[in-house]
C-alpha cells in the first residue's frame, strides 16, 4: 500500500489539519517511507494471536463520583484563548 | 561550599538535614550555574525567584522528615504545574498554565522538594534529539568539534543535569526518552513499570506506553526519586497498586548468583563497534560481581520498533485530538469553525507532530485498522511473550542502550527513518511494559559517553536498581566535559 496525494488530503481532513501543495508532497515522501518501514510486520505470523492494547494487569479501578473543589470554572476558563470570562467563543456555527 | 551544584541529590539532603549547607545556598548554586548556562537552552521557563524565596522559607521552617527537603528540581515540560507555563515545547500550549499540579509533580514538592523551572523536550515528547521542539535545540554539555543533540525526548532535562543546572529531574519515557537522553550525556535514568507512577497531569503522547521516571547523577539518587514519585493514583486507573519498596534504603551492591540475560537479537544492523565493545565490557563486569550470563533470545526484537511505529502514532492522533483552539492554548483563526481548527492544528503543531498525526489517522482509519493497528498489536503481544519467556530464566537484561553515541544538530533531522532508529534498543521495554534502566558505562573514541541499559521484570526495579548500582560502583564513571559553554 502506498500513501497518494489525495490520501494526504484525506487524512489531513480527517485529522483537522490544513493541507496544501507543498505540505502534502513533504509528506507523501516521509509518510511512504514510515508505511514502507512499519510494514516489515508483515513477515510475522500472528494468525490465533490476540491483539495486545495494554500491559495493565489489573482490572482497572473506580473512584466514587463526588464533587470536589478541583475544576473551578474561572480558572479552567482562564486558559481559553477567546478570553470571555463565561463562555468559551468559537466561530458561528450556526446561521 | 563553593560547588554545592556538583553533588549528587542523595548528598545535597543529606548536607542540608545536617545543616552543613543551607537551602538557600543549594539553590542560589544551582540558580547562578543555570543563569550562566542559557547557551545549553535547557530552560523553557525558570522559577527562580520563586524557588529562592521558597528555600528561605525552607531553612526558616525545617522539615527533615521529607525525603527530598530543600532539593532544587527542574522538570520536562511535560509535567502540569499548576500556574507555571507547560507546554510541552509546543507552540500549541505557549501561554497555557495549568490551574492544576500533575500527581507526580505534587508528590516532589510534597517530600520538601522546590521547583526551579520547566526543561526543553521534543515537542510533545516526539523526537530522539530535542530538535523538534518550538523553543530551539538543546545543547549537550559533551561536545566535539561540533554542538551535539543531548538525545529526546527528555533533552533538556538529560542536559540539565549532566551540566548541574538542577539535582535531579522528572522524565518521561514512551519509546526511550529518558533512557536514550540519559545514555547521550553520561546520565542516569529510570523508566519504570508502565503503570508505577500516575500519569495524571503528564501532557499524554500515547497512553499505554507513557510513563514517568527519574533523571539523574547517579542510581542511589534515581531510587530515592522513584520511591517518592511511585504510588496508585485515584485519577489515573492504570496506576498500579503495587506496594512501593524504600528502593534507595534497600539499595545494594552484593548482586552475587543473580542471573543477568545477553539477548543476541540486540546486536542490530548499524550498531557501533564501540557499543558492542562497550556491552562485552558490562558482561565482563557483571561476571567479576557474581552474576550468571545466559544467552536469551527476543526473537520479535526486530519488529519492536515497526510496531512502535504504528501503535504511538495511533494513540497520539487520539490523543492529541483535543488541541482544538478552543479551551486552552493556541488559537488561529478560520472564517467557520472547522476552518479554525484545520489552521489551529496546521500552525501549532510542528513537522514531526503532523507526520505522526498523520501516520496514526491512516493505521486507524477505515480499511486499514486490521492491517495496521490490529496487526501492530498482536505482534506487541508476540515481543511481551518473548520477555515473559526469558525472565523464567533470567532476572535482568542486560544490553546497550543506543546503537551509537550523541551525533551532531541536524545530522537526523531530515530522515525520520535514520532517527526512529535511536530508539531500537529501547522500545522493547516499553511495548512490554517492562522497567529498564540506563547508566554511564564509558566512553567512545571521540570521548562521548555510552550507557548500558538493564531491563526487569514487572515491578521489580529493586532488582534493576541494584543490578544497575552494582555496575556503576565497579565501573565508576566520572562527567569529563569541561564548562565550555560559560
Amino acid at each position: 500500500m502506498s500513501i497518494t496525494k489525495d490520501t494526504v488530503k484525506k487524512i489531513s481532513k480527517l485529522s483537522r489539519i490544513a493541507s496544501n501543495e507543498k505540505f502534502e508532497e513533504n509528506m507523501i515522501k516521509d509518510l511512504n517511507s514510515i508505511l514502507k518501514f512499519v510494514e516489515q510486520l508483515n513477515e510475522v505470523k500472528i494468525e490465533n494471536i490476540e491483539p495486545l492494547a495494554s500491559t495493565v494487569d489489573q482490572e482497572l479501578i473506580k473512584r466514587e463520583d463526588k464533587v470536589s473543589l478541583m475544576n473551578e470554572k474561572k480558572d479552567i476558563l482562564s486558559n481559553s484563548p477567546s478570553g470571555n470570562e463565561d463562555f468559551y467563543v468559537v466561530p458561528k456555527v450556526i446561521e | 561550599m563553593s560547588e554545592i551544584y556538583k553533588l549528587t541529590l542523595c548528598q545535597i539532603i543529606e548536607k542540608i538535614k545536617s545543616k552543613e549547607i543551607s537551602c538557600e545556598e543549594v539553590t542560589k548554586s544551582f540558580v547562578n550555574r543555570a543563569d550562566k548556562s542559557k547557551k545549553l537552552n535547557c530552560f523553557i521557563e525558570d522559577t527562580f525567584d520563586q524557588a529562592l524565596k521558597k528555600s528561605k522559607d525552607q531553612d526558616n521552617k525545617f522539615e527533615s522528615d521529607k525525603k527530598l527537603f530543600g532539593a532544587p528540581i527542574a522538570v520536562k515540560d511535560l509535567f502540569c504545574t499548576k500556574g507555571v507555563q507547560t507546554t510541552a515545547s509546543s507552540k500549541m500550549l505557549k501561554g497555557f498554565k495549568p490551574e492544576y499540579e500533575s500527581t507526580v509533580t505534587s508528590k516532589l514538592w510534597n517530600e520538601g522538594g522546590n521547583l526551579l523551572g520547566k526543561l526543553n523536550c521534543d515537542e510533545y515528547a516526539m523526537g530522539s534529539s530535542n530538535e523538534t521542539s518550538y523553543f530551539g535545540n538543546v545543547i549537550n554539555p559533551y561536545k566535539n568539534d561540533k554542538d551535539l543533540v543531548p538525545g529526546g525526548s527528555s533533552g533538556g532535562s538529560a542536559s540539565a543535569v549532566a551540566a548541574c543546572l538542577t539535582s535531579a529531574t522528572v522524565g518521561t519515557d514512551t519509546g526511550g526518552s529518558i533512557r536514550q537522553p540519559a545514555s547521550f550525556t553520561g546520565t542516569v535514568g529510570l523508566k519504570p513499570t508502565y503503570g508505577r507512577c500516575s500519569r495524571w497531569g503528564i501532557v499524554a503522547f500515547a497512553s499505554s506506553l507513557d510513563q514517568a521516571g527519574p533523571m539523574t547523577k547517579d542510581v542511589k539518587d534515581s531510587a530515592l526519586l522513584l520511591e517518592v514519585i511511585a504510588g496508585h493514583d485515584n485519577k489515573d486507573s492504570t496506576s498500579a497498586q503495587n506496594k512501593v519498596e524504600p528502593f534507595s534504603q534497600k539499595l545494594k551492591k552484593d548482586i552475587k548468583g543473580l542471573k543477568v540475560g545477553i539477548p543476541k537479537e540486540y546486536k542490530v544492523d548499524g550498531i557501533s563497534k564501540e557499543i558492542l565493545n562497550l556491552w562485552e565490557k558490562g558482561i565482563e563486569v557483571v561476571k567479576s560481581l557474581g552474576c550468571e550470563i545466559k544467552e536469551i533470545s527476543l526473537p520479535h526484537t526486530k519488529y519492536a520498533l515497526p510496531t512502535y511505529y504504528i501503535i504511538a502514532p495511533a494513540e497520539a492522533s487520539s490523543n492529541l485530538a483535543r488541541y482544538d483552539g478552543v479551551r486552552y492554548g493556541f488559537r488561529a483563526e478560520g472564517k467557520d469553525l472547522i476552518e479554525m481548527y484545520e489552521n489551529t492544528r496546521s500552525l501549532g503543531f510542528g513537522d514531526e507532530v503532523k507526520r505522526r498525526i498523520l501516520i496514526g489517522t491512516y493505521v486507524l482509519s477505515s480499511g486499514y485498522y486490521d492491517a495496521y493497528y490490529l496487526k501492530a498489536q498482536r505482534v506487541r503481544r508476540l515481543i511481551k511473550n518473548d520477555f515473559d519467556e526469558a525472565f523464567k530464566n533470567v532476572d535482568t537484561i542486560l544490553t546497550p542502550t543506543t546503537p551509537s553515541s550523541a551525533f551532531a544538530i541536524g545530522e537526523n533531522i531530515d530522515d525520520p527513518i535514520a532517527m526512529y532508529l535511536n530508539d531500537v534498543l529501547t522500545v522493547p521495554a516499553n511495548l512490554a511494559g517492562l522497567p529498564a534502566i540506563s547508566i554511564p558505562a564509558g566512553y567512545d573514541q571521540n570521548n562521548l559517553p555510552l550507557g548500558l541499559q538493564l531491563i526487569g521484570k514487572p515491578f521489580d526495579e529493586q532488582t534493576v536498581l541494584n543490578n544497575a548500582f552494582a555496575i556503576e560502583q565497579s565501573i565508576n564513571f566520572k562527567p569529563n566535559y569541561k564548562d565550555w559553554w560559560m
